[in-house]
C-alpha cells in the first residue's frame, strides 16, 4: 500500500472515530449561524450540523466521503491528477502548493469508487476548502474521467458539487472545462448512465451552469446557496436588495429546479434507495 | 502582428458601431425566418435567431443581439440573455438537427443576465442544456465570435464544430472587471486584467481554444463592414465545405474530442515548462 493511500485511509478512519465519540473532545464550538454553543462531540455526532438550528457546516471531500460510503470500500480515483497553470498567473503555484499542505488535497476534488449499501458508484465530492472549490483544468478533467470510467463500468454516478464556479486563475481553460463535463455528463447519461448531482453550499457560476445542473436526479443540502450569478453580483444589477432565502435550496425546490432535499444525516439512506431503484433486474 | 494591445481590443470589441448579429444576418444570408419564443414561458429578444438559406442552402442561425440604438439596447438587454433565449436557442438547435440543418452561431455578449428573474427560471440549467445539447448534435456546427464573448453567457452559443474569432474579438471566462474585482478586490484593475487573462484571439488561437482568427479590416471590424462580411463569408463556406465531408456521429465525435482535450496534458503548476 502506498503512502498517499494509507494516509488518506488514516484520515478516513479518525473521522469515523471522531463521529462516533472514541476520540475525546471537550471542546465547545459555536454554530456561525444561530450562535448558540454546542459540544464537540454532539456536531461530530451530527456530521458538522448544527445540534441547535441545524445549520449544514461546510465539511471537505474527504470527510463527505467517509460519512457515505460503506466502510473499507473507498478506493481513491486519478489521484495524482494536478492543475496546471496555463495563464502563467503570478501567485497561482505558491498559493496551490500552500492549499496542498493545509488541506492535503491535490485541487478541489476527489474521485472515488466506493460502495453504498454494497451497491457499487462513482463518487466525485468537491471541497470548498481549496479555491472555494472552483473549477479549473484538473477539476474538469476529473469530472470527465469520473463520467467516462462511469460509463465503461455501467456503474452509477454521484457529484457532490461545492463550489464559486469557474476558477478566474486558469482564465479560459477553466470555461472550456463547462463544455468539456457537461459534454461528458451528456455523452454518460445518453448510453442510460445514472447520474445524481447532489448541490451543497454553495453551488454557483460555471459549475451550476454545467454539469452541476445535468443531473438525472437533482438534490441539495437544505440551506445550500445555489446560483448562476452571486448574490452580491445580482444586487449590484438590479440595485436592489434580495429576498430573504432567495437561491437557498428551499427555493430552487419551490421554482422547479430540484427533486428534493435532503439533510446530511439521510444523504446515506437516500443515495442507497435511488441505487436501488435503478438496479438492473428492477424491471422484472 | 496585431497593434492593438488586449485592452485596446477589448475596447474594439465592444465598439457600437462594430457589426452585430442583426448585421451578418442580414448580409451573408437570404431569405431569414426570424423564430422566436422558447414555448415554455417567454420571448428573449437578446438572442435573435431562425432559418436562412446561406449560399442557397437552409441553415439554422443563431446569435446574441446587442442592438444599435438606445431603444434596442433596452429591448435586447445589451445583449445579456436570459434563461428564455437559451431555451429558445435550445429549441432552434434541435430543430435543426431534425431537419438536418448546419447551424452557424454569432457569438457577442456581455454574459448571461445575472438578475432576480433569470435566476428564478434556471439560468443555471439553461446554460448547461444548451452545452450537453450543443456537445452531441449530429449537424455541422460553426461558432463566430464577433465581438464580446463574456463567459458561460457566450459559451453556451460556441459549442461547435469549429470556433472561429475575428481578430480583434476577445473570450474571457469573465469580464476584465469581473476578474478584477473577484481577484483582486478592485475592478479599476480591469486594464492589468486585460493583460494576464490570454483573452484575444491570438492567444486563444495558440492555445487550441478557438480553431480560427478572422482578419479584420485596418482599424478594427466597424471601420470597412464590407470587408469585414467578405471574410467571415469566406471563412463559414470554407469550414461548412471541410465539416459537409463528415457524417453526423464523426461530427459529434470530432467535436466532443476538441472540447475533451481542452486543457488536458497542460504541465502542473508550478514545474517549468519542458
Amino acid at each position: 500500500m502506498n503512502r498517499t493511500f494509507s494516509q488518506r485511509r488514516d484520515r478516513l478512519l479518525t473521522y469515523r472515530a471522531m463521529r462516533e465519540g472514541k476520540v475525546p473532545s471537550p471542546r465547545r464550538t459555536q454554530c456561525p449561524a444561530c450562535g448558540e454553543e454546542s459540544s464537540r462531540l454532539e456536531w461530530d455526532r451530527s456530521l458538522q450540523v448544527c445540534p441547535k438550528c441545524g445549520f449544514h457546516s461546510p465539511i471537505g471531500a474527504y470527510y463527505r466521503l467517509s460519512s457515505l460510503l460503506d466502510p473499507g470500500s473507498f478506493q481513491e480515483l486519478e489521484e495524482k491528477l494536478c492543475p496546471a497553470d496555463p495563464l502563467a498567473f503570478p501567485g497561482y503555484p505558491e498559493k496551490l502548493a500552500g492549499l496542498e499542505r493545509e488541506t492535503g488535497l491535490k485541487d478541489a476534488a476527489v474521485a472515488a469508487l466506493g460502495r453504498i449499501d454494497h451497491r457499487k458508484a462513482v463518487f466525485l465530492v468537491l471541497d470548498s476548502r481549496f479555491l472555494m472549490g472552483s473549477m479549473g483544468t484538473a477539476v474538469g478533467e476529473k469530472t470527465a474521467r469520473c463520467a467516462e470510467y462511469a460509463a465503461k463500468k455501467k456503474l452509477p454516478l454521484i457529484i457532490f458539487s461545492a463550489s464559486g464556479g469557474a476558477r478566474m486563475q486558469e482564465g479560459i481553460f477553466s470555461l472550456m472545462q463547462m463544455a468539456k463535463t457537461a459534454a461528458a455528463i451528456q455523452r454518460f447519461q445518453s448510453n442510460g448512465g445514472l447520474y445524481i448531482s447532489c448541490l451543497t453550499h454553495p453551488t454557483t457560476g460555471g459549475v451550476t451552469a454545467s454539469f452541476a445542473s445535468l443531473g438525472d436526479i437533482m438534490l441539495a443540502e437544505p440551506g445550500a446557496l445555489i446560483g448562476f450569478a452571486g448574490p452580491r453580483v445580482i444586487e449590484q444589477t438590479i440595485k436592489e436588495r434580495l429576498p430573504e432565502g432567495f437561491q437557498r435550496a428551499e427555493y430552487l425546490l419551490d421554482h422547479g429546479f430540484l427533486d428534493q432535499i435532503v439533510p446530511r444525516d439521510q444523504w446515506r439512506a437516500v443515495l442507497s434507495q435511488l441505487l436501488a431503484l435503478h438496479e438492473k433486474g428492477g424491471r422484472s | 502582428m496585431s497593434r492593438f494591445t488586449p485592452e485596446e481590443k477589448v475596447k474594439l470589441a465592444r465598439h457600437p458601431d462594430r457589426p452585430g448579429t442583426a448585421d451578418f444576418i442580414g448580409h451573408l444570408f437570404t431569405d431569414f425566418f426570424e423564430q422566436r419564443g422558447d414555448r415554455l414561458c417567454g420571448e428573449d429578444g437578446s438572442i435573435l435567431g431562425g432559418i436562412a438559406r446561406f449560399h442557397g442552402r437552409p441553415v439554422t442561425v443563431i446569435g446574441h443581439r446587442k442592438g444599435r440604438n438606445l431603444e434596442e439596447n433596452l429591448r435586447c438587454n445589451f445583449g445579456m440573455p436570459s434563461p428564455e433565449g437559451y431555451r429558445k436557442a435550445q429549441r432552434l438547435m434541435r430543430q435543426a438537427e431534425k431537419f438536418s440543418r448546419p447551424i452557424i452561431t454569432f457569438v457577442d455578449t456581455p454574459g448571461a443576465y445575472p438578475g432576480k428573474e433569470a435566476e428564478e427560471r434556471g439560468q443555471g440549467e439553461a446554460i448547461a442544456q444548451c452545452l450537453a445539447l450543443m456537445s452531441a448534435l449530429t449537424v455541422p456546427t460553426i461558432a463566430v465570435i464577433t465581438g464580446e464573448g463574456g463567459s458561460g453567457g457566450a459559451l453556451a452559443l460556441a459549442v461547435a464544430n469549429r470556433v472561429l474569432m475575428l481578430e480583434h474579438a476577445v473570450y474571457s471566462v469573465l469580464s476584465p472587471e469581473g476578474f478584477a474585482s473577484i481577484l483582486w478586490k478592485d475592478s479599476t484593475r480591469s486594464g492589468e486584467a486585460c493583460g494576464v487573462m490570454k483573452l484575444t484571439a491570438q492567444d486563444l488561437r495558440r492555445g487550441g481554444i478557438v480553431q480560427g482568427v478572422l482578419r479584420e479590416p485596418e482599424g478594427g471590424a466597424h471601420m470597412d463592414w464590407e470587408a469585414t462580411f467578405r471574410t467571415v463569408d469566406a471563412a463559414l463556406v470554407k469550414e461548412l465545405t471541410e465539416l459537409d465531408k463528415r457524417k453526423g456521429p464523426a461530427l459529434a465525435r470530432q467535436r466532443y474530442d476538441m472540447f475533451r482535450g481542452m486543457g488536458q496534458n497542460l504541465p502542473p503548476a508550478g514545474k517549468e515548462e519542458p
